[in-house]
């Protein structure tokens, strides 16, 4: 069996998820982060059964990326039960989706989520009187608490077993007279079958001007467009607006109906959360808000990682000589020994000590709601490069992973604005990177230099968004956001964030990171990491870094850190500053920032951007890195 | 006095009278719950020609200038 739980933006789909499935899909507090459906197993009450998340959309007509792969789901998938999870609070909005649900004569379950956040706002919603209404069974939920979650899968899987299709709500008479005649039409030619949808559900669509139906009609029988044409005129006619206009103003009416049917309106609680606004988001006090949230939190993290740093390096540097004075006889052996206890070290004492303090960072920042409030400040820079204020939140994601990131840029809505977000995004210092200058740059250098970086790293990203946007001039469609609610995270639901990000790191990158350092020694012990250096030594002579770098460069290829952490061992040093200048760290920190990026980003460019494109990315950030790294060397 | 909405003070409540703008704008419009007809209060207006923030049905939307002078509100006492 199956369940799909759709709903809009930030209802709390992934929370329910989560609470099945244990903590696999993200959750944060800002519209559109799932972007992609994830599916798990799970098993209740002796059954077990499948649930998907997917991404959350506002209506059925197909526009937005992540809507579009919902809207796939639902009509190619097979799915036995469909849960649409509504935010309480905002019940007369989220009423317009379900309008849509209920179309596709599926078996359904509503579920009332966030019903906590509807009493604090003074909404409170008679759920037999809704599920009456509606024809489907209705289940109350505060699913951050868990709070009625277990029922809500009883009903689900009853309902599984004893599926009842759902029915649609009707329209005005004279929008259904018109309705009615075009799904004769739809009829007639047999395109229920075709589409493996309901025809009331595909003449909807139609009379909106859907443009995935209206192109697929247009590939089968171009004749019938003339004919769906008519419709939308007589439709068009009897209420002289769009025809689009037209059904979703009968939707939005039909929701408010409902609304004003089954909402008792008592007075809202007057809540100090709801006067933050007042000053995070005021034209000043915002801004200098922002700006100390970013020092705090960039000093947290420096200050958690620096004191890991040397304690952890030391604890593990002291088994060196001890191996050293064992192996001495079989001096394979002994490099290869020194690779492995140099690729742990590093995992450990370099990245987690800076990882897990970011990560945690991060992840209150976007549970309690703060990155929209970023969106809404940022938005009039962000035009002044080509962009509108939500392309900020793939960027404050790219800090975490670059991956993740480009995934994001789908909550933009234009091609080319979504072109520009990836290619700076992957500039932005990934916790790859902030590990190379925090553990390089802030531990040799200063925390100064490495804010400097910072900075510089923003200024450069500006610059590139300039130069991006002046040569694909198109005009941003601008900003439309909702701004949620701030809540107060669970700190078991930040832990499980937080671990199911490192997971990645501890699984994936770092066996890589402790193989590298294994070939890197038998490059070395056979002499052959010199000839890698000799491919890489323009870039590192023009740099004016030693040459032994070189094969680091290459490595970081594959995963960032691998740049710093290699860098020891290829150096033969366990300190740093001893053979390299404060100009070389810069300079090579500078470079590692900005070059080629790793090859799962470049991965996921591919498919979210396409080939050429990444390759100019490619191109582009490699240019800027030679550029900038050279300058650093002159200059700094 | 029909007027943009980019152009009101915050703190004022309007009413929608009219969006212009193509398909394209008024889906998204409609979706996060503004329609001709529907009141709302603009509560701030960011600096530099930022975006406006405004109440509607008891949720904030955050509107770029370019879209928020899309839609034409008239102002209620």
């Amino acid at each position: 069996m199956r369940f799909a739980l759709v709903g809009q933006p930030n209802s709390g789909k992934s929370t329910i998820f989560n609470h099945a499935a244990g903590y696999k899909a993200i959750t944060s507090n800002f519209p559109g982060k799932t972007v992609t459906y994830t599916v798990s197993k799970m098993t209740f009450q002796g059954t077990t059964f499948e649930i998907v998340d997917l991404p959350g959309t506002y209506s059925l007509t197909s526009f937005d990326l992540a809507e579009l792969e919902t809207r796939k789901y639902l009509l190619r998938e097979k799915v036995d039960v469909v849960i649409n999870v509504i935010d309480a609070s905002l019940l007369s909005r989220e009423l317009e989706l379900t309008i849509q649900v209920l179309e596709l004569n599926l078996p359904t379950v509503i579920c009332l989520n966030m019903i906590d956040e509807a009493d604090a706002k003074g909404i409170n919603i008679d759920e037999q009187k809704l599920s009456q209404l509606l024809n489907v069974p209705v289940v109350k939920t505060v699913a951050h608490k868990g709070w009625g979650v277990d029922q809500l899968f009883e009903t689900a899987l009853a309902m599984g077993l004893k599926p009842v299709k759902s029915q649609h709500l009707t329209f005005s008479k004279d929008v259904e007279e018109v309705l009615q005649g075009l799904i004769e039409q739809l009829e007639q030619k047999g395109y229920a079958k075709k589409f493996k949808v309901s025809l009331r559900f595909l003449a909807t669509k139609l009379l909106e001007n859907d443009q995935y139906f209206m192109s697929e009609i247009k590939d089968i029988d171009a004749q019938f467009l003339k004919i769906i044409k008519t419709h939308q005129d007589q439709l068009e006619k009897c209420r002289d607006r769009a025809s689009d206009v037209i059904i979703s103003s009968e939707r939005h009416h039909l929701s408010m109906d409902i609304y004003e049917s089954v909402v008792a309106h008592s007075k809202p609680k007057v809540e100090l959360r709801s006067y933050l606004d007042n000053i995070l988001m005021h034209p000043f006090f915002g801004y200098v808000f922002l700006i100390t949230v970013l020092y705090l939190f960039f000093n947290f993290v420096f200050y958690i990682g620096n004191l890991l740093e040397e304690p952890l390096l030391d604890f593990f540097y002291q088994f060196l000589p001890y191996i050293a004075e064992r192996l001495n006889r079989y001096p394979l052996l002994l490099s290869m020994a020194n690779g492995i206890v140099q690729g742990i070290a590093g995992g450990i004492a370099i990245v987690l000590p800076y990882l897990f303090p970011f990560l945690l960072g991060l992840a209150f920042l976007e549970d309690v709601g703060y990155l929209p409030r970023i969106a809404f400040l940022m938005d009039t820079f962000l035009h002044r490069i080509g962009l509108h204020g939500k392309a900020i939140i793939p960027f404050m994601l790219g800090y975490g992973c670059t991956v993740p990131a480009v995934m994001a840029t789908r909550i933009l809505e234009s091609e080319r604005d979504r072109f520009i977000a990836s290619v700076l995004t992957t500039m932005i210092p990934c916790a790859a990177r902030i590990t190379v200058i925090f553990g390089l740059v802030a531990f040799y250098l200063g925390p100064k230099a490495a804010l400097f970086v910072y900075i510089l790293n923003m200024a450069v990203i500006a610059i590139a968004g300039k130069i991006l946007s002046r040569l694909l001039p198109e005009v941003t469609p601008g900003m439309i956001m909702e701004i949620p609610s701030y809540h107060i995270p669970s700190l078991k639901v930040l832990l499980a964030k937080v671990w199911l990000r490192m997971k990645e790191f501890i699984v994936v990158a770092w066996p890589l990171l402790i193989a590298g350092s294994i070939v890197l020694s038998l490059l070395q012990y056979w002499r052959l990491e010199s000839y890698l250096n000799m491919l890489v030594s323009p870039i590192t002579l023009l740099l004016g870094l030693p040459i032994a770098v070189g094969v680091t460069l290459i490595f970081g290829v594959l995963r960032k850190e691998l740049s710093m952490i290699m860098l020891v061992q290829a150096l033969g040093v366990t300190d740093i500053s001893l053979v390299m200048s404060a100009t070389q760290i810069m300079t090579f920190t500078i470079f590692v920032l900005f070059y080629i990026p790793c090859v799962a980003t470049i991965a996921v460019l591919i498919k979210e951007i396409g080939g050429k494109r990444t390759l100019f990315a490619m191109l582009f950030t490699f240019l800027i890195a030679i550029l900038l790294a050279t300058a650093t060397r002159l200059v700094y | 006095m029909i007027v943009s909405l980019a152009d009101v003070k915050p703190g004022k409540k309007v009413k929608v009278a009219r969006i212009r703008g193509g398909l394209g704008v008024r889906q998204r419009l409609s979706c996060i719950g503004i329609h001709p007809g529907d009141s709302l209060i603009v509560l701030a207006s960011g600096i530099m020609r930022g975006p406006i923030l405004v109440s509607i049905h008891g949720n904030k939307v955050a509107l770029g200038r370019g879209i928020a002078s899309q839609v034409l509100v008239e102002e209620e006492s």
